[in-house]
């Protein structure tokens, strides 16, 4: 009768639905997840066998691998996989919240005002690293802030929200470039550096806050989940069905923003996860609710191997990701305008 | 009539109805009789569906209360509000690529919490509903690929399922052809005899209204109610002529005996311009 299966516990209070289809996705995603992170680990200058890398993870390796794999390489991935599946949540939530594959935060401007953020930080008020980060936060919330407030309150559903949110982030890109035409030779740089999202020069910290973050906020929007599945229905139908539509609406717009902004603090704008991993992730499980953790697992993966691609594939240049996400990026952008302008939609 | 006369269910007093700034209705008041089957008839526009809202508590009122169970509904939570009282919207959307038997599914949410997402219980009730509609051989089809007159008997299973003892259902049968329509009526027609359902419905077919209401209510342009009551004592040819602006006489059905009505032919109707609007 309906899709997917149950497990039910003797008591009859607990009952979960699973979607096998979901569910073997998201598995096999992370396998190939767990398989890059090895390669992304063992690979490099001084190749690092598995077996010691594994021995240096349980904490059994030698104090030379120890460096190796968890000062200089593991830091590195874990942020990679971290920000990836924050971006990835960050961009499902939204585009379900819009109802439209569009509405994902380094679309509406998101991203572009934690640049604004980060840049002011860096060129007028010449901070340090935390500041940047933190002034990354500030300028992206703020930015979901005044758009919600453009689009006249009426609502993130439909196309007023993702336009007012296009063009705001166009503002915002402008603003960053009279910002850098501001900047001496050595902020120019930095700020420039900023700009390309990049894990080259991540620490300990940056995983750590990312890390953080996810451990709150997702299981945060993983607890209206349902709500968000109803809610594409319309608002209209969400009530009727008992969602606290305004609460529920809170929570989730209050995560994905959340999560875009830290993960934009701690790597700079990292283009396309957000936007392309929650579609991808949904044309495979062919799931009709928005699949959190099939798309964590999916953007996840492409920003783990898109860093190792740069860093295997073209060392020694030192490219940062972002060079990687946003071409394939452009390219998935207009195969889905392509696709969206001929049919589908109204 | 079984229907309470005294204190209903669901009722509302001094209601003003307003998007934005434009008010729609003015010092409102409807009850609904417990156990009717209650249907709502009026000219486009004139704030059917607003009134449907507000008693579903999906638009507030700038003025007055909406009443259930004696309580003002906005003091109740939410899914207590939906598991007794149930919409069925003008216009739904279901999301892309849903079978029939997950979207039906939906209408367990209010039974439902994190760790309670498919108990048995909800498995019949949902089975239960879609058989009532005729949808139970539909449950693996995609609701994007049936015809409108299918995927409207999908949203009326969803709304049984919600197993709430009132049901508000805006325009059920439009999409659908006569017979079609007639199953539904004959639908809510069975939960309102059999089942002890109270169900006020939107309708626009006034020989519909006249011979399944148990109730009507007649509501004029400016959402002011013009009559409500039995279909026999409320439908004569002025007010159906103030109201609609329609011209016509008022027969026996000769099925049933309720009030039909005919309306006047082309030139008797020109002759009495009709407002236009
Ligand atoms: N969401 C809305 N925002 C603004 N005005 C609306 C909205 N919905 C309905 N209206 C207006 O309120 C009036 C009553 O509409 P409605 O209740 O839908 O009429 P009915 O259902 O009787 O055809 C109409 O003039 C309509 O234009
Ligand atoms: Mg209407």
């Amino acid at each position: 009768m309906i899709t997917g299966g149950v497990l039910r516990s003797r008591r009859p209070e607990v009952s979960l639905r699973l979607d096998h289809r979901a569910f073997t996705v998201t598995a096999v995603l992370v396998t190939l997840l767990a398989a890059g992170c090895v390669v992304a680990l063992s690979t490099g200058e001084y190749p690092v066998p598995a077996a010691e890398v594994l021995a240096a993870l349980v904490g059994n390796g030698s104090p030379g691998m120890d460096f190796i794999v968890l000062e200089l390489r593991l830091p590195r991935v874990l942020t990679a996989v971290l920000t990836g599946a924050a971006l990835a949540i960050s961009g499902a939530l939204m585009q379900s919240l819009t109802r439209n594959p569009l509405g994902s935060p380094d679309v509406v401007g998101f991203t572009n005002g934690s640049a604004t953020g980060a840049l002011v930080v860096i060129i007028v008020l010449d901070g340090g690293m935390t500041d940047i980060a933190l002034g990354a936060l500030v300028g992206g919330v703020a930015t979901a802030v005044v758009v919600y407030l453009l689009a006249l309150r009426r609502g993130v559903e439909g196309f007023r929200f993702i336009l007012v949110g296009i063009g705001v982030s166009a503002m915002l890109l402008a603003m960053n470039s009279y910002l850098i035409t501001r900047a001496a030779w050595q902020e120019g740089i930095e700020a420039q550096a900023w700009l390309i999202g990049t894990l080259n020069d991540v620490s300990w910290e940056h995983a750590t806050v990312v890390g953080l973050t996810v451990a709150v906020l997702v299981p945060a929007a993983l607890s209206q989940h349902r709500e968000l599945a109803l809610l594409e229905m319309g608002d209209a139908v969400a009530i009727a069905l008992g969602v606290r539509v305004e609460r529920a609406r809170v929570v989730l717009i209050g995560a994905s923003v959340t999560l875009a902004a830290v993960a934009t603090a701690a790597t700079g704008p990292i283009a396309f996860v957000a936007l392309a991993a929650p579609q991808l992730a949904r044309r495979l499980t062919r799931a009709t609710s928005p699949g959190m953790m099939s798309s964590a697992a999916m953007g996840a993966l492409l920003l783990t191997a898109s860093d190792l691609a740069v860093q295997r594939v073209f060392a020694p240049a030192l490219l940062p990701v972002g060079v990687a996400t946003g071409s394939i990026g452009g390219l998935y952008l207009i195969w889905l305008l392509a696709t969206q302008w001929r049919g589908e939609r109204p | 009539m079984r229907e309470g006369t005294s204190v209903s269910r669901l009722h509302a007093h001094d209601l003003t109805l307003a998007y934005d700034e434009r008010a729609v209705a003015v010092d409102l008041a409807v009850r609904i009789p417990d156990r009717s089957f209650t249907v709502v008839i009026g000219p486009n526009a004139c704030g059917k569906s607003t009134l449907l809202k507000a008693l579903a508590r999906m638009l507030k009122p700038q003025q007055g209360a909406v009443y259930l169970d004696g309580a003002i509904i906005d003091t109740y939570r939410s899914k207590e509000v939906a598991r007794r009282l149930g919409l069925l919207p003008q216009s739904a959307v279901a999301p892309g690529g849903i079978t029939v038997g997950d979207l039906v599914a939906r209408g367990r949410y209010p039974h439902q919490s994190l760790v309670r997402q498919w108990s048995s219980a909800d498995e019949a009730v949902v089975a239960d509903a879609m058989r009532l509609t005729g949808v139970a051989d539909l449950a693996d089809r995609m609701v994007d690929e049936l015809s409108g007159g299918q995927r409207q008997r999908v949203w009326l299973a969803m709304v049984l399922a919600q197993q709430t003892p009132i049901l508000l259902l805006d325009e059920p049968t439009t999409f659908l052809d006569i017979a079609h329509q007639l199953e539904v009526l004959d639908l809510c027609a069975d939960l309102h005899t059999d089942r002890d359902h109270t169900v006020v419905a939107v309708l626009h077919d006034l020989n519909h209204a006249c011979r399944y209401a148990s109730h009507l209510i007649v509501m004029r342009p400016g959402g002011q109610i013009a009559a409500e009551g039995a279909p026999a004592d409320v439908i004569t040819a002025d007010l159906v002529e103030d109201v609609f602006g329609l011209p016509c006489r008022v027969m026996d059905d000769p099925e049933t005996a309720a009030p039909m009505i005919v309306p006047a032919r082309r030139k008797a109707r020109a002759a009495t311009a009709v407002p236009a609007r």
